[in-house]
């Protein structure tokens, strides 16, 4: 899972000393990685804190709407299947708080401000899965997206950030396929399927595109961070690129996009689609998605309702520690 | 190897009209039956762990858990498959698993019980890994080979699944005076079903004597010692024994497995011809 900018970093322009800045631009545009060390500017710094802790928060909120279906998972090799998947969420959200975590910011810091709405996670994560062709269509769609978004962070100029990309796309890119796959047992299987293989796209298609953020025009802090190279394409370029792959697979499915509009335009060599509900889209940011409610409430209690199990683990870690010592 | 003939069991050795006499209707195919026990025992114990999934305390938790069902439903793949092999009647281990009644499923009343705090968690996993583990390093040799195969592969998974929960258990009770009381409670709580674990049924009797199973009584004093040291450990009490709670090897359970059914089963049910 992936998570868009959500939030803007104030700008501290001025204040950084201009022969590092310099020399940290020089070495960001030669492709080199910078390291938790390297001096770094104070707004490099907190756009990736940022953007890594939205991305973990995305994956484990994103353990919600998945992990909803698999006490309910129709065969035992589609049970394995998700929750392996879901466990591999767990994996890259602790890998990602710990690739954060090297910027200064603690993980429990990082978790309380989402538990008060202070950071955010990725939109899609705020729909409900109501089938289980919903289970197909976020292994297919929104991993898809997911994908499209974490390949070129790869080459994120963070080196923790894009070592952890690197794992977590090889993983990411079985749980696009399991989800295709899903999607196309129900596309080829009884009516009552394949209804809910139509229901779950038109619900999830729109949602997708939103996941690549807001169009270059409205994201102000594209440039700054193409040109430190934590971002390398913009937000429209990733979509475009996402509608162009993903159209042509909604069609082998036997399946409709939901737009009206949607047309392959052969002068740009890429299909136009219609506009996106940008209306929508800043709503279920500032949290009045359909299930933003049930999500937050869900990882608070989880987190309330262990308190007593971390303090333990915590207690006891100290008395053995203790021992040690006086032994 | 081939399945055995059908064998006839007497009708539960405390006779008709027993709690823990066998279900109306019951299944006699003497391999099928521990298969269905080996199964169902794995398949209801990762069900129950899967619900955790994303609640649990921390990430790492979270990590741990799945990991726990994902073996478990595993093994429960393997020993449902060969189940319906061994029954001959077309059945595959979807068909065990997604169509059967509470009735016709075979585990102990251990692993059906409710998740409850992460403490009774832990308790049910120390006492349940404690004797699979024992189980099956017994099956290691077990003459059908299915069965000795599966045995090889999950008795490391569940050498890490004892391990985990016994460390738990330990913090726990070692940890706050919360925890500390809380782990009690679970241990006092799920220390009823330990019983039935152990319990030398005819059928249990039978597979053991020809070499299929363990003999699950001679198995107790291994499974005391482990759990009695965790325990001390823990600096915890063991719960003091009570009159055993039987009935779930011949599909009399409690009253949660068909909740736990009715969700897990919920697609089949509702779209018998469609496959997924």
């Amino acid at each position: 899972m992936y998570t868009t900018e959500l939030q803007k970093t104030k700008a501290v322009a001025g204040t950084e000393d201009p022969d590092k800045l310099a020399a940290f631009e020089a070495r960001v545009a030669a492709d080199e990685f910078i390291e938790p060390k390297d001096w770094m500017p104070e707004a490099y710094r907190r756009t990736l804190t940022r953007q890594i802790s939205q991305h973990a928060h995305s994956e484990i909120v994103g353990m919600l709407p998945e992990g909803n279906w698999i006490t309910r998972a129709p065969s035992l090799r589609r049970k394995a299947i998700l929750l392996a998947k879901v466990q591999d969420e767990a994996g890259h959200g602790l890998y990602l708080y710990s690739a954060a975590e090297t910027l200064g910011t603690s993980r429990e810091e990082m978790i309380e401000a989402l538990h008060s709405g202070k950071a955010k996670y990725s939109t899609i994560f705020n729909y409900p899965t109501l089938t289980w062709a919903d289970i197909g269509a976020i292994g297919w769609l929104v991993d898809g997206a997911a994908i499209m978004n974490q390949v070129p962070l790869q080459r994120t100029s963070y080196g923790p950030y894009a070592r952890a990309m690197v794992r977590v796309c090889k993983e990411e890119s079985f749980h696009q396929r399991q989800g295709y796959e899903i999607m196309m047992h129900l596309a080829a299987g009884t009516p009552e399927q394949k209804r809910m293989a139509q229901d779950a796209l038109n619900r999830w298609w729109w949602p997708s595109l939103m996941m690549f953020g807001p169009p270059d025009a409205d994201s102000p802090n594209t440039a700054q961070s193409m040109r430190w190279r934590i971002k390398r394409e913009t937000n429209d370029e990733l979509r475009q690129k996402f509608v162009d792959i993903t159209v042509p697979q909604a069609e082998a499915l036997g399946l409709s996009v939901p737009d009206p509009v949607l047309a392959w335009n052969e002068e740009k060599g890429g299909h136009d689609f219609g506009e996106i509900d940008w209306e929508e889209f800043y709503a279920v940011v500032r949290g009045e998605g359909p299930v933003a409610k049930e999500r937050m409430k869900a990882r608070r209690d989880a987190w309330e309702e262990g308190a007593w199990v971390r303090e333990a683990a915590a207690a006891y870690a100290e008395k053995h520690a203790r021992k040690a010592e006086a032994a | 190897m081939a399945s055995l003939p059908p064998i006839d069991l007497p009708r539960g050795a405390t006779g008709a009209g027993a709690f823990d006499a066998l279900a109306e209707g019951g299944e006699n195919n003497v391999l099928f039956g521990f298969l269905l026990r080996l199964g169902d025992d794995s398949l209801i114990l990762g069900q129950r762990l899967s619900e955790w999934t994303g609640h649990a305390p921390s990430v790492e938790v979270d990590l741990s858990l799945a990991n726990i069902a994902l073996d478990l439903v595993g093994q429960a793949t393997h020993f449902l498959n060969h189940a319906g092999e061994v029954e001959g009647k077309g059945r595959d281990g979807d068909a065990l698993a997604f169509r059967r009644d509470v009735l016709d499923f075979r585990n102990c009343w251990l692993v059906e019980q409710p998740n409850g705090d992460f403490a009774q968690t832990m308790a049910r996993q120390l006492l349940f890994s404690g004797w699979q583990k024992l189980l099956f390093q017994a099956l290691l040799g077990s003459r059908d080979a299915t069965v000795a195969a599966v045995a090889e592969k999950a008795v490391k998974e569940v050498t890490y699944h004892e391990e985990l929960a016994a460390e738990w258990v330990i913090r726990l009770g070692d940890g706050t005076e919360e925890s500390r009381r809380r782990m009690q409670d679970g241990l006092e709580w799920m220390w009823r079903f330990v019983p039935e674990l152990f319990d030398m049924d005819p059928l249990a009797a039978f597979v053991a004597e020809h070499g299929l199973g363990a003999d699950l009584a001679a198995l107790r004093p291994a499974w005391d010692r482990r759990v009695r040291s965790v325990i001390e450990q823990a600096t915890l009490r063991v719960p003091a024994d009570q009159r055993p709670i039987l009935g779930g090897r011949r599909g009399h359970h409690s009253e949660h497995l068909g909740h736990l059914l009715c969700t897990m089963q919920f697609l089949p049910r509702t779209y018998p011809d469609a496959t997924w």
